[in-house]
Protein backbone atom coordinates (compact mmCIF):
# COMPACT_ATOMS: atom_id res chain seq x y z
CA UNK A 1 0.00 0.00 0.00
CA UNK A 2 2.94 2.50 0.09
CA UNK A 3 3.57 2.26 -3.48
CA UNK A 4 2.57 5.45 -4.81
CA UNK A 5 0.40 3.35 -7.46
CA UNK A 6 0.68 4.96 -11.05
CA UNK A 7 1.81 8.43 -10.40
CA UNK A 8 5.45 8.81 -11.16
CA UNK A 9 6.04 11.37 -9.04
CA UNK A 10 8.81 10.15 -6.37
CA UNK A 11 7.87 6.57 -7.62
CA UNK A 12 11.11 5.51 -6.52
CA UNK A 13 11.08 6.24 -2.81
CA UNK A 14 9.12 3.54 -0.70
CA UNK A 15 8.29 5.29 2.94
CA UNK A 16 8.09 2.04 4.93
CA UNK A 17 11.30 1.19 3.67
CA UNK A 18 13.26 4.55 4.99
CA UNK A 19 10.74 4.40 8.14
CA UNK A 20 12.43 0.80 8.66
CA UNK A 21 16.05 1.88 7.84
CA UNK A 22 15.70 4.86 10.17
CA UNK A 23 13.86 2.40 12.85
CA UNK A 24 17.78 0.41 12.85
CA UNK A 25 19.67 3.41 13.75
CA UNK A 26 17.54 4.31 16.75
CA UNK A 27 19.95 2.05 19.00
CA UNK A 28 21.23 5.45 20.25
CA UNK A 29 18.25 6.90 21.00
CA UNK A 30 16.87 4.27 23.17
CA UNK A 31 19.87 4.71 25.28
CA UNK A 32 18.98 8.17 25.47
CA UNK A 33 15.42 7.75 26.34
CA UNK A 34 16.32 5.88 29.50
CA UNK A 35 18.76 8.11 30.35
CA UNK A 36 16.62 11.64 30.12
CA UNK A 37 14.28 10.97 32.71
CA UNK A 38 17.40 9.51 35.28
CA UNK A 39 18.41 13.67 34.63
CA UNK A 40 15.33 15.03 34.88
CA UNK A 41 14.79 13.18 38.05
CA UNK A 42 17.87 14.61 39.49
CA UNK A 43 17.30 17.78 38.85
CA UNK A 44 14.09 17.83 40.20
CA UNK A 45 15.32 16.13 43.20
CA UNK A 46 17.34 19.13 44.07
CA UNK A 47 14.60 20.80 45.45
CA UNK A 48 13.55 18.02 47.88
CA UNK A 49 17.18 17.48 48.58
CA UNK A 50 17.17 21.34 49.61
CA UNK A 51 14.45 21.15 51.58
CA UNK A 52 15.27 18.27 53.75
CA UNK A 53 18.91 19.82 54.05
CA UNK A 54 17.44 22.76 55.63
CA UNK A 55 15.10 20.80 58.25
CA UNK A 56 18.38 18.76 58.87
CA UNK A 57 20.38 21.46 59.52
CA UNK A 58 17.86 24.07 61.68
CA UNK A 59 16.61 20.26 63.90
CA UNK A 60 20.03 19.27 64.74
CA UNK A 61 21.36 22.82 65.92
CA UNK A 62 17.86 23.74 67.88
CA UNK A 63 18.62 20.21 69.37
CA UNK A 64 21.76 21.54 71.22
CA UNK A 65 19.43 25.03 72.26
CA UNK A 66 16.84 22.69 73.49
CA UNK A 67 19.44 20.63 75.51
CA UNK A 68 19.95 23.97 77.47
CA UNK A 69 16.09 25.30 77.67
CA UNK A 70 13.64 23.43 78.15
CA UNK A 71 10.85 22.62 74.88
CA UNK A 72 8.04 23.97 77.06
CA UNK A 73 9.90 27.30 78.48
CA UNK A 74 10.72 28.11 75.17
CA UNK A 75 7.18 27.78 73.42
CA UNK A 76 5.20 29.57 76.85
CA UNK A 77 8.09 32.20 77.91
CA UNK A 78 7.21 35.87 77.31
CA UNK A 79 10.67 37.09 78.44
CA UNK A 80 13.05 37.02 75.54
CA UNK A 81 15.99 38.71 76.65
CA UNK A 82 19.37 36.99 75.02
CA UNK A 83 21.74 39.33 75.75
CA UNK A 84 20.95 40.14 79.11
CA UNK A 85 23.37 38.50 82.45
CA UNK A 86 20.65 35.99 83.05
CA UNK A 87 19.64 35.29 79.87
CA UNK A 88 15.98 33.91 78.83
CA UNK A 89 14.39 32.65 75.90
CA UNK A 90 10.72 32.67 76.07
CA UNK A 91 9.32 32.72 72.02
CA UNK A 92 6.56 34.43 72.67
CA UNK A 93 7.14 37.91 72.31
CA UNK A 94 8.17 37.07 68.43
CA UNK A 95 5.53 35.00 68.21
CA UNK A 96 3.38 37.99 69.35
CA UNK A 97 5.65 40.15 66.61
CA UNK A 98 5.19 37.99 63.66
CA UNK A 99 1.50 37.57 64.34
CA UNK A 100 0.70 40.86 64.78
CA UNK A 101 2.37 42.30 61.35
CA UNK A 102 1.05 39.37 59.42
CA UNK A 103 -2.32 40.04 60.67
CA UNK A 104 -2.66 43.71 60.12
CA UNK A 105 -1.18 42.61 56.68
CA UNK A 106 -3.88 40.54 55.50
CA UNK A 107 -6.77 42.99 57.06
CA UNK A 108 -5.55 45.51 55.12
CA UNK A 109 -4.70 43.40 51.76
CA UNK A 110 -7.23 41.15 52.10
CA UNK A 111 -10.24 43.63 51.14
CA UNK A 112 -8.65 45.27 48.70
CA UNK A 113 -6.99 42.59 47.33
CA UNK A 114 -10.44 40.82 46.35
CA UNK A 115 -12.25 44.23 45.72
CA UNK A 116 -9.31 44.66 42.89
CA UNK A 117 -10.06 40.75 41.66
CA UNK A 118 -13.23 41.30 41.52
CA UNK A 119 -12.76 44.49 39.44
CA UNK A 120 -10.43 43.08 37.26
CA UNK A 121 -12.26 39.77 37.09
CA UNK A 122 -15.77 41.11 36.14
CA UNK A 123 -16.06 44.86 35.73
CA UNK A 124 -12.37 45.60 33.46
CA UNK A 125 -12.87 45.47 29.78
CA UNK A 126 -10.20 43.20 28.84
CA UNK A 127 -8.19 46.00 27.24
CA UNK A 128 -7.90 47.26 30.65
CA UNK A 129 -7.47 44.10 32.49
CA UNK A 130 -4.52 43.63 30.30
CA UNK A 131 -3.20 46.82 31.15
CA UNK A 132 -3.64 46.73 34.68
CA UNK A 133 -2.50 42.78 35.48
CA UNK A 134 1.02 43.43 34.79
CA UNK A 135 0.93 46.53 36.45
CA UNK A 136 -0.51 45.16 39.82
CA UNK A 137 2.38 42.66 39.44
CA UNK A 138 5.44 45.03 39.02
CA UNK A 139 3.80 45.92 42.99
CA UNK A 140 5.00 42.72 43.43
CA UNK A 141 8.54 42.99 42.28
CA UNK A 142 9.83 45.61 44.37
CA UNK A 143 12.64 44.45 46.69
CA UNK A 144 11.45 44.69 49.91
CA UNK A 145 14.29 46.74 51.46
CA UNK A 146 12.09 49.24 49.39
CA UNK A 147 9.16 48.66 50.90
CA UNK A 148 11.08 48.84 54.55
CA UNK A 149 12.68 52.26 53.73
CA UNK A 150 9.04 53.09 52.56
CA UNK A 151 7.69 52.16 55.65
CA UNK A 152 9.64 53.95 57.92
CA UNK A 153 10.82 57.35 56.57
CA UNK A 154 7.07 57.66 54.61
CA UNK A 155 4.28 55.74 56.61
CA UNK A 156 4.94 56.19 59.92
CA UNK A 157 5.67 59.84 60.02
CA UNK A 158 2.15 59.56 58.28
CA UNK A 159 0.52 57.86 61.15
CA UNK A 160 2.78 59.64 63.94
CA UNK A 161 1.02 63.36 62.17
CA UNK A 162 -2.59 61.65 62.37
CA UNK A 163 -1.74 59.68 65.75
CA UNK A 164 1.36 61.20 67.85
CA UNK A 165 0.91 58.33 70.56
CA UNK A 166 2.85 56.26 68.10
CA UNK A 167 6.30 55.19 68.29
CA UNK A 168 8.88 55.92 65.98
CA UNK A 169 9.54 52.30 65.32
CA UNK A 170 5.93 50.31 65.74
CA UNK A 171 4.17 47.36 64.06
CA UNK A 172 1.60 48.81 62.75
CA UNK A 173 3.41 50.62 59.82
CA UNK A 174 5.27 47.50 58.60
CA UNK A 175 2.12 45.54 59.46
CA UNK A 176 0.11 47.87 56.90
CA UNK A 177 3.18 48.14 54.13
CA UNK A 178 3.17 44.25 54.34
CA UNK A 179 -0.17 44.43 53.57
CA UNK A 180 0.27 47.19 50.40
CA UNK A 181 3.10 44.14 49.61
CA UNK A 182 0.51 41.19 49.28
CA UNK A 183 -1.90 43.07 47.73
CA UNK A 184 -0.95 41.50 44.31
CA UNK A 185 -0.75 38.25 45.36
CA UNK A 186 -4.68 38.25 46.95
CA UNK A 187 -5.61 40.18 43.47
CA UNK A 188 -3.85 38.50 41.06
CA UNK A 189 -4.35 34.64 42.17
CA UNK A 190 -8.23 35.54 43.16
CA UNK A 191 -8.55 37.11 39.83
CA UNK A 192 -7.33 33.58 38.33
CA UNK A 193 -10.00 31.54 40.66
CA UNK A 194 -12.53 34.30 39.26
CA UNK A 195 -11.73 34.21 35.50
CA UNK A 196 -11.77 30.26 35.96
CA UNK A 197 -15.17 30.13 36.98
CA UNK A 198 -17.31 29.32 33.69
CA UNK A 199 -19.12 32.24 31.50
CA UNK A 200 -21.83 29.93 31.60
CA UNK A 201 -22.57 29.96 35.47
CA UNK A 202 -22.71 33.52 35.28
CA UNK A 203 -25.35 33.96 32.03
CA UNK A 204 -27.21 31.22 34.06
CA UNK A 205 -27.56 33.64 36.79
CA UNK A 206 -27.66 37.18 35.02
CA UNK A 207 -30.51 35.03 32.78
CA UNK A 208 -32.73 35.01 36.19
CA UNK A 209 -32.94 38.83 36.48
CA UNK A 210 -30.15 39.43 38.52
CA UNK A 211 -27.71 42.25 38.42
CA UNK A 212 -24.09 41.76 37.63
CA UNK A 213 -23.12 42.72 41.30
CA UNK A 214 -25.67 40.14 42.96
CA UNK A 215 -24.06 37.25 40.14
CA UNK A 216 -20.84 38.27 40.95
CA UNK A 217 -21.06 37.95 45.30
CA UNK A 218 -23.89 34.55 45.26
CA UNK A 219 -22.30 32.89 42.32
CA UNK A 220 -18.43 33.60 41.25
CA UNK A 221 -17.08 34.54 44.66
CA UNK A 222 -18.67 31.25 46.05
CA UNK A 223 -17.39 29.19 43.01
CA UNK A 224 -14.16 30.84 43.47
CA UNK A 225 -13.96 30.39 46.93
CA UNK A 226 -11.38 28.07 46.89
CA UNK A 227 -8.86 29.78 45.09
CA UNK A 228 -9.33 33.02 46.40
CA UNK A 229 -8.93 31.50 50.63
CA UNK A 230 -5.75 29.71 48.59
CA UNK A 231 -4.21 33.32 47.93
CA UNK A 232 -5.22 34.49 51.54
CA UNK A 233 -3.41 31.70 53.10
CA UNK A 234 -0.34 32.03 50.78
CA UNK A 235 -0.30 35.69 51.03
CA UNK A 236 -0.44 35.36 55.19
CA UNK A 237 2.31 32.63 54.89
CA UNK A 238 4.37 35.25 52.72
CA UNK A 239 3.50 37.67 55.13
CA UNK A 240 4.96 35.69 58.31
CA UNK A 241 8.31 35.15 56.00
CA UNK A 242 8.92 38.68 55.26
CA UNK A 243 12.18 40.04 56.70
CA UNK A 244 12.81 43.76 55.82
CA UNK A 245 9.85 45.51 56.34
CA UNK A 246 9.72 44.60 59.86
CA UNK A 247 13.42 44.99 60.71
CA UNK A 248 13.41 48.48 59.24
CA UNK A 249 10.41 49.62 60.55
CA UNK A 250 9.73 47.93 63.55
CA UNK A 251 12.80 47.91 65.72
CA UNK A 252 13.88 45.56 67.84
CA UNK A 253 11.74 45.46 71.25
CA UNK A 254 11.65 42.32 72.29
CA UNK A 255 8.26 43.23 74.87
CA UNK A 256 5.61 41.17 74.85
CA UNK A 257 2.44 43.42 74.56
CA UNK A 258 -0.57 43.53 72.84
CA UNK A 259 0.11 47.90 71.54
CA UNK A 260 0.48 48.32 68.08
CA UNK A 261 1.69 51.71 68.09
CA UNK A 262 5.00 50.04 70.35
CA UNK A 263 7.55 48.33 68.51
CA UNK A 264 7.56 44.55 68.45
CA UNK A 265 10.16 41.85 66.94
CA UNK A 266 8.95 38.96 64.64
CA UNK A 267 10.74 35.94 64.29
CA UNK A 268 12.31 36.69 61.03
CA UNK A 269 13.30 40.49 62.21
CA UNK A 270 15.28 38.49 65.56
CA UNK A 271 17.24 36.05 63.17
CA UNK A 272 18.66 38.96 61.24
CA UNK A 273 19.39 40.75 64.58
CA UNK A 274 21.10 37.65 66.01
CA UNK A 275 22.89 36.48 63.04
CA UNK A 276 24.14 40.13 62.25
CA UNK A 277 25.70 40.63 66.06
CA UNK A 278 28.34 38.55 67.38
CA UNK A 279 26.64 35.70 68.87
CA UNK A 280 29.78 33.10 69.68
CA UNK A 281 29.21 30.07 67.82
CA UNK A 282 28.10 27.20 70.13
CA UNK A 283 26.51 29.71 72.44
CA UNK A 284 23.22 29.51 73.90
CA UNK A 285 22.38 32.74 71.68
CA UNK A 286 23.47 31.14 68.68
CA UNK A 287 21.66 28.07 68.91
CA UNK A 288 18.65 29.88 69.65
CA UNK A 289 18.44 31.24 66.11
CA UNK A 290 18.41 27.91 64.96
CA UNK A 291 14.86 27.11 67.56
CA UNK A 292 13.21 30.20 65.88
CA UNK A 293 14.01 29.07 62.33
CA UNK A 294 12.36 25.99 63.41
CA UNK A 295 9.46 27.79 64.57
CA UNK A 296 9.36 29.79 61.45
CA UNK A 297 9.57 26.67 59.27
CA UNK A 298 6.85 25.21 60.84
CA UNK A 299 4.45 28.06 60.53
CA UNK A 300 4.91 28.37 57.02
CA UNK A 301 4.43 24.95 56.02
CA UNK A 302 1.20 24.63 58.09
CA UNK A 303 -0.01 27.45 56.26
CA UNK A 304 0.82 25.98 53.21
CA UNK A 305 -0.54 22.74 54.00
CA UNK A 306 -3.52 24.64 55.15
CA UNK A 307 -4.14 26.54 51.35
CA UNK A 308 -3.21 22.99 49.88
CA UNK A 309 -6.10 21.77 52.23
CA UNK A 310 -8.27 24.51 51.72
CA UNK A 311 -8.22 24.54 47.57
CA UNK A 312 -8.78 20.36 47.51
CA UNK A 313 -12.15 20.49 50.33
CA UNK A 314 -13.61 23.40 48.80
CA UNK A 315 -12.65 22.70 45.03
CA UNK A 316 -16.15 23.50 42.95
CA UNK A 317 -15.94 21.10 39.88
CA UNK A 318 -17.58 22.23 37.18
CA UNK B 1 -25.10 14.79 9.18
CA UNK B 2 -28.27 12.43 10.73
CA UNK B 3 -31.17 14.29 9.20
CA UNK B 4 -29.73 13.91 5.83
CA UNK B 5 -31.87 10.57 5.65
CA UNK B 6 -35.16 12.44 6.84
CA UNK B 7 -37.37 13.96 3.60
CA UNK B 8 -41.03 15.53 4.30
CA UNK B 9 -43.01 12.57 3.99
CA UNK B 10 -40.91 10.73 6.92
CA UNK B 11 -41.17 13.38 9.51
CA UNK B 12 -44.30 12.71 11.72
CA UNK B 13 -45.91 15.32 13.31
CA UNK B 14 -47.86 14.50 16.21
CA UNK B 15 -51.66 14.77 16.04
CA UNK B 16 -52.33 17.27 19.27
CA UNK B 17 -51.27 20.59 16.88
CA UNK B 18 -54.14 19.71 14.92
CA UNK B 19 -56.01 21.09 17.32
CA UNK B 20 -53.93 24.19 17.55
CA UNK B 21 -55.02 25.94 14.54
CA UNK B 22 -58.56 26.64 15.70
CA UNK B 23 -57.24 27.99 18.38
CA UNK B 24 -54.72 30.18 17.26
CA UNK B 25 -56.72 33.22 16.69
CA UNK B 26 -57.69 33.32 20.75
CA UNK B 27 -54.10 33.35 21.62
CA UNK B 28 -52.30 37.05 22.79
CA UNK B 29 -49.00 37.76 21.02
CA UNK B 30 -46.31 37.53 23.65
CA UNK B 31 -42.99 38.14 21.41
CA UNK B 32 -43.97 40.63 18.05
CA UNK B 33 -40.73 41.20 16.45
CA UNK B 34 -40.52 43.86 13.78
CA UNK B 35 -37.92 44.81 11.31
CA UNK B 36 -35.34 43.81 14.12
CA UNK B 37 -31.80 43.61 12.65
CA UNK B 38 -28.26 42.85 14.65
CA UNK B 39 -24.88 43.37 14.20
CA UNK B 40 -21.81 41.85 16.22
CA UNK B 41 -19.94 45.02 15.23
CA UNK B 42 -19.55 45.23 11.72
CA UNK B 43 -21.08 41.17 11.03
CA UNK B 44 -24.55 41.33 10.12
CA UNK B 45 -25.80 38.86 12.20
CA UNK B 46 -30.01 39.37 11.78
CA UNK B 47 -31.80 40.89 8.60
CA UNK B 48 -35.36 42.48 9.24
CA UNK B 49 -36.51 39.98 11.16
CA UNK B 50 -40.52 39.66 11.56
CA UNK B 51 -42.49 37.01 13.71
CA UNK B 52 -44.91 37.05 15.90
CA UNK B 53 -45.09 34.32 18.63
CA UNK B 54 -48.07 33.01 21.23
CA UNK B 55 -49.17 32.71 24.32
CA UNK B 56 -48.57 28.95 25.52
CA UNK B 57 -47.22 27.90 22.42
CA UNK B 58 -43.95 26.21 21.48
CA UNK B 59 -42.13 28.01 18.73
CA UNK B 60 -39.30 26.18 17.30
CA UNK B 61 -36.38 28.07 15.51
CA UNK B 62 -34.35 25.32 13.46
CA UNK B 63 -31.73 26.55 10.70
CA UNK B 64 -28.14 25.53 9.97
CA UNK B 65 -25.45 26.51 11.98
CA UNK B 66 -24.44 30.03 12.37
CA UNK B 67 -27.51 31.20 10.61
CA UNK B 68 -28.64 33.41 14.00
CA UNK B 69 -30.87 31.72 15.99
CA UNK B 70 -29.21 31.79 18.98
CA UNK B 71 -28.39 35.14 18.35
CA UNK B 72 -32.26 36.03 17.92
CA UNK B 73 -33.22 33.95 20.77
CA UNK B 74 -30.49 36.02 22.90
CA UNK B 75 -31.76 39.24 21.77
CA UNK B 76 -35.70 37.87 23.38
CA UNK B 77 -34.34 38.53 26.79
CA UNK B 78 -31.08 40.83 25.74
CA UNK B 79 -28.50 38.27 26.77
CA UNK B 80 -27.08 39.20 23.93
CA UNK B 81 -26.19 42.36 24.93
CA UNK B 82 -23.46 40.53 26.95
CA UNK B 83 -21.21 40.30 23.97
CA UNK B 84 -19.30 44.15 23.61
CA UNK B 85 -20.17 45.77 20.20
CA UNK B 86 -23.71 44.54 19.39
CA UNK B 87 -26.30 47.19 18.09
CA UNK B 88 -29.78 46.41 16.67
CA UNK B 89 -32.50 48.41 14.90
CA UNK B 90 -36.46 47.72 15.10
CA UNK B 91 -38.46 46.28 18.01
CA UNK B 92 -39.19 43.54 19.76
CA UNK B 93 -42.74 43.89 21.58
CA UNK B 94 -42.83 41.65 24.93
CA UNK B 95 -46.55 42.16 25.53
CA UNK B 96 -46.65 45.44 24.18
CA UNK B 97 -43.30 47.30 25.36
CA UNK B 98 -40.53 47.27 23.21
CA UNK B 99 -37.41 45.48 24.99
CA UNK B 100 -34.99 47.10 23.01
CA UNK B 101 -36.03 50.80 24.54
CA UNK B 102 -33.38 51.46 26.42
CA UNK B 103 -35.81 52.54 29.16
CA UNK B 104 -36.36 48.64 29.51
CA UNK B 105 -35.16 47.32 32.55
CA UNK B 106 -33.33 44.16 31.70
CA UNK B 107 -33.62 42.38 35.05
CA UNK B 108 -37.67 42.71 35.30
CA UNK B 109 -37.39 41.66 31.65
CA UNK B 110 -35.41 38.21 32.48
CA UNK B 111 -37.31 37.56 35.43
CA UNK B 112 -40.07 37.41 33.32
CA UNK B 113 -38.39 35.06 30.79
CA UNK B 114 -36.12 32.25 31.65
CA UNK B 115 -33.68 30.53 29.73
CA UNK B 116 -32.02 27.45 29.10
CA UNK B 117 -28.59 27.10 28.01
CA UNK B 118 -27.33 24.54 25.28
CA UNK B 119 -24.56 23.15 28.08
CA UNK B 120 -26.58 22.55 31.42
CA UNK B 121 -25.18 25.37 33.87
CA UNK B 122 -26.25 24.59 37.51
CA UNK B 123 -24.31 26.73 39.88
CA UNK B 124 -21.65 24.67 42.05
CA UNK B 125 -24.24 24.85 45.06
CA UNK B 126 -26.51 21.88 46.38
CA UNK B 127 -29.71 20.95 44.23
CA UNK B 128 -31.75 22.41 46.86
CA UNK B 129 -29.81 25.84 46.28
CA UNK B 130 -29.70 26.06 42.98
CA UNK B 131 -33.29 26.37 42.57
CA UNK B 132 -33.95 28.55 45.25
CA UNK B 133 -31.35 30.76 43.83
CA UNK B 134 -33.93 32.57 41.94
CA UNK B 135 -36.52 33.00 44.57
CA UNK B 136 -34.05 33.77 47.16
CA UNK B 137 -32.31 36.64 45.59
CA UNK B 138 -35.82 38.38 44.23
CA UNK B 139 -36.44 38.09 48.28
CA UNK B 140 -38.02 35.56 49.55
CA UNK B 141 -36.90 34.25 52.78
CA UNK B 142 -39.04 32.37 54.81
CA UNK B 143 -37.86 28.72 54.32
CA UNK B 144 -40.90 26.96 54.37
CA UNK B 145 -41.58 28.95 51.49
CA UNK B 146 -38.76 27.90 49.61
CA UNK B 147 -39.02 24.10 50.49
CA UNK B 148 -42.24 24.65 48.91
CA UNK B 149 -41.05 26.75 45.85
CA UNK B 150 -38.19 24.25 45.70
CA UNK B 151 -40.51 20.93 45.53
CA UNK B 152 -42.69 22.75 42.94
CA UNK B 153 -40.54 23.88 40.53
CA UNK B 154 -38.51 20.07 40.75
CA UNK B 155 -41.77 18.67 40.39
CA UNK B 156 -42.75 20.61 37.11
CA UNK B 157 -39.08 19.45 35.65
CA UNK B 158 -40.23 16.09 36.19
CA UNK B 159 -36.98 15.64 38.37
CA UNK B 160 -38.29 15.78 42.36
CA UNK B 161 -38.41 11.90 41.91
CA UNK B 162 -35.21 11.17 41.48
CA UNK B 163 -33.32 13.95 43.67
CA UNK B 164 -35.74 14.41 46.51
CA UNK B 165 -33.60 12.23 48.60
CA UNK B 166 -30.08 14.71 48.09
CA UNK B 167 -30.99 17.91 47.65
CA UNK B 168 -28.32 18.85 49.95
CA UNK B 169 -25.49 16.91 47.24
CA UNK B 170 -23.62 19.28 45.00
CA UNK B 171 -25.68 19.70 41.55
CA UNK B 172 -22.63 18.85 39.33
CA UNK B 173 -22.97 15.13 40.81
CA UNK B 174 -25.90 14.65 38.55
CA UNK B 175 -25.96 13.46 35.29
CA UNK B 176 -25.98 15.88 32.26
CA UNK B 177 -29.97 15.29 31.87
CA UNK B 178 -30.84 15.63 35.25
CA UNK B 179 -28.93 18.89 35.16
CA UNK B 180 -30.16 20.17 32.42
CA UNK B 181 -34.02 19.90 34.14
CA UNK B 182 -32.24 21.27 37.27
CA UNK B 183 -31.39 24.19 35.09
CA UNK B 184 -35.02 23.90 34.14
CA UNK B 185 -36.55 23.71 37.16
CA UNK B 186 -34.18 26.59 38.33
CA UNK B 187 -36.00 28.99 35.73
CA UNK B 188 -39.34 27.91 36.86
CA UNK B 189 -38.90 28.62 40.69
CA UNK B 190 -39.62 32.34 39.96
CA UNK B 191 -42.50 31.33 37.72
CA UNK B 192 -41.53 33.17 34.20
CA UNK B 193 -44.09 33.80 31.43
CA UNK B 194 -41.98 32.70 28.92
CA UNK B 195 -39.03 29.86 28.49
CA UNK B 196 -36.49 30.59 26.15
CA UNK B 197 -34.07 27.43 25.49
CA UNK B 198 -31.03 27.02 22.84
CA UNK B 199 -30.55 23.78 21.99
CA UNK B 200 -31.18 22.29 25.53
CA UNK B 201 -30.75 18.66 24.40
CA UNK B 202 -27.93 18.90 21.88
CA UNK B 203 -24.99 17.78 24.78
CA UNK B 204 -27.59 15.08 25.95
CA UNK B 205 -28.09 11.21 25.28
CA UNK B 206 -31.49 9.90 23.49
CA UNK B 207 -33.07 9.09 26.66
CA UNK B 208 -32.67 12.52 28.65
CA UNK B 209 -33.60 14.40 24.86
CA UNK B 210 -37.12 12.06 25.14
CA UNK B 211 -37.09 13.34 28.59
CA UNK B 212 -36.91 16.81 28.19
CA UNK B 213 -39.10 16.56 25.24
CA UNK B 214 -41.90 15.08 27.09
CA UNK B 215 -41.50 17.77 29.84
CA UNK B 216 -41.39 20.72 27.48
CA UNK B 217 -45.15 19.05 26.15
CA UNK B 218 -46.05 19.65 29.61
CA UNK B 219 -45.00 22.87 30.47
CA UNK B 220 -46.58 24.34 27.83
CA UNK B 221 -49.76 24.23 29.35
CA UNK B 222 -48.62 27.11 31.56
CA UNK B 223 -45.54 29.00 29.54
CA UNK B 224 -44.68 30.18 26.28
CA UNK B 225 -41.85 28.31 25.05
CA UNK B 226 -39.48 29.21 22.20
CA UNK B 227 -36.83 26.69 21.69
CA UNK B 228 -33.79 26.42 19.27
CA UNK B 229 -33.35 23.22 17.53
CA UNK B 230 -30.72 21.43 15.28
CA UNK B 231 -32.54 18.59 15.04
CA UNK B 232 -35.59 18.91 12.58
CA UNK B 233 -37.45 15.81 14.26
CA UNK B 234 -37.43 17.45 17.54
CA UNK B 235 -39.22 20.69 16.20
CA UNK B 236 -41.83 18.67 14.33
CA UNK B 237 -42.10 16.43 17.80
CA UNK B 238 -42.93 18.83 20.05
CA UNK B 239 -43.51 22.51 18.45
CA UNK B 240 -46.21 24.13 17.54
CA UNK B 241 -45.01 26.81 15.23
CA UNK B 242 -41.61 26.74 13.30
CA UNK B 243 -38.95 29.14 12.03
CA UNK B 244 -36.52 28.38 9.74
CA UNK B 245 -33.66 30.66 9.42
CA UNK B 246 -31.09 31.01 6.75
CA UNK B 247 -27.86 33.75 6.68
CA UNK B 248 -29.77 35.46 9.33
CA UNK B 249 -33.36 35.99 7.93
CA UNK B 250 -36.01 34.29 8.25
CA UNK B 251 -37.22 31.86 5.46
CA UNK B 252 -40.35 30.74 6.17
CA UNK B 253 -42.58 30.52 9.60
CA UNK B 254 -45.77 28.44 9.72
CA UNK B 255 -47.27 25.86 11.62
CA UNK B 256 -45.19 22.93 12.17
CA UNK B 257 -47.02 20.28 10.13
CA UNK B 258 -47.35 23.04 7.57
CA UNK B 259 -43.64 23.38 7.39
CA UNK B 260 -42.56 20.19 7.66
CA UNK B 261 -45.36 18.52 5.28
CA UNK B 262 -45.87 20.90 2.56
CA UNK B 263 -43.08 23.92 2.58
CA UNK B 264 -43.67 27.15 1.22
CA UNK B 265 -40.11 28.51 0.45
CA UNK B 266 -37.58 26.10 -1.91
CA UNK B 267 -34.71 26.67 0.54
CA UNK B 268 -37.19 25.34 3.69
CA UNK B 269 -38.01 22.32 0.93
CA UNK B 270 -33.86 21.66 0.47
CA UNK B 271 -33.14 21.71 3.84
CA UNK B 272 -35.47 19.66 5.52
CA UNK B 273 -35.04 16.94 2.79
CA UNK B 274 -31.70 17.01 3.68
CA UNK B 275 -30.24 18.90 0.53
CA UNK B 276 -27.69 21.22 2.75
CA UNK B 277 -26.88 22.18 6.06
N1 LIG C 1 -20.25 36.52 20.35
C1 LIG C 1 -20.23 36.75 19.03
N2 LIG C 1 -19.43 37.69 18.52
C2 LIG C 1 -19.39 37.90 17.19
N3 LIG C 1 -20.11 37.24 16.29
C3 LIG C 1 -20.94 36.28 16.73
C4 LIG C 1 -21.04 35.98 18.13
N4 LIG C 1 -21.93 34.98 18.28
C5 LIG C 1 -22.36 34.67 17.04
N5 LIG C 1 -21.78 35.46 16.11
C6 LIG C 1 -22.01 35.40 14.66
O1 LIG C 1 -23.38 35.57 14.43
C7 LIG C 1 -23.83 34.66 13.46
C8 LIG C 1 -24.97 33.82 14.02
O2 LIG C 1 -24.48 33.02 15.07
P1 LIG C 1 -25.42 32.21 16.04
O3 LIG C 1 -26.55 33.07 16.42
O4 LIG C 1 -24.60 31.67 17.13
O5 LIG C 1 -25.91 31.04 15.08
P2 LIG C 1 -26.64 29.68 15.43
O6 LIG C 1 -27.05 29.69 16.85
O7 LIG C 1 -27.78 29.64 14.46
O8 LIG C 1 -25.67 28.59 15.11
C9 LIG C 1 -22.63 33.84 13.02
O9 LIG C 1 -22.13 34.41 11.84
C10 LIG C 1 -21.65 34.03 14.12
O10 LIG C 1 -20.34 34.02 13.63
MG1 LIG D 1 -26.45 28.35 18.47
Amino acid sequence: MAKSSGSNLNSAVNVSELIAENKKKKSINNYMEKLVPAILFLLASITVLTTIGILYTLISQAVHFFMEIPILDFFTGTELKPLSQNPEFGILPLLNGTIFSSLIAILVAGPIGIMSAIYLSEYASDKLRRILKPLLEVLAGIPTIVYGFFAFTFVTPLIRSIWPQVEATNILSPGIVMGVMIIPMIASLSEDAMTSVPNGIREGSLAMGTTKLETTIKVVIPAAFSGIMASFVLAISRAIGETMIVTIASGSSKNFTFDLTQSMQTMTAYIVEVSGGEAPAGSTLYYSLYAVALTLFVFTLIMNLLAKYISRKFREEY
Amino acid sequence: MSMATDNKVQIEVSNNHTTTENNTTQKRVVYDTKNLNLWYSENHALKDINLEMKENEVTAIIGPSGCGKSTYIKTLNRMVELVPGVSTTGSIAYKGNNILDKAMNVEDLRTRVGMVFQKPNPFPKSIYENVAYGPKIHGIKKKALLDDIVEKSLRGAAIWDEVKDRLNENAYGLSGGQQQRICIARCLAIEPDVILMDEPTSALDPISTLKIEELIKELKQKYTIIIVTHNMQQAARISDRTVFMLNGEVVEFSETDQLFSNPKDKRTEDYITGRFG
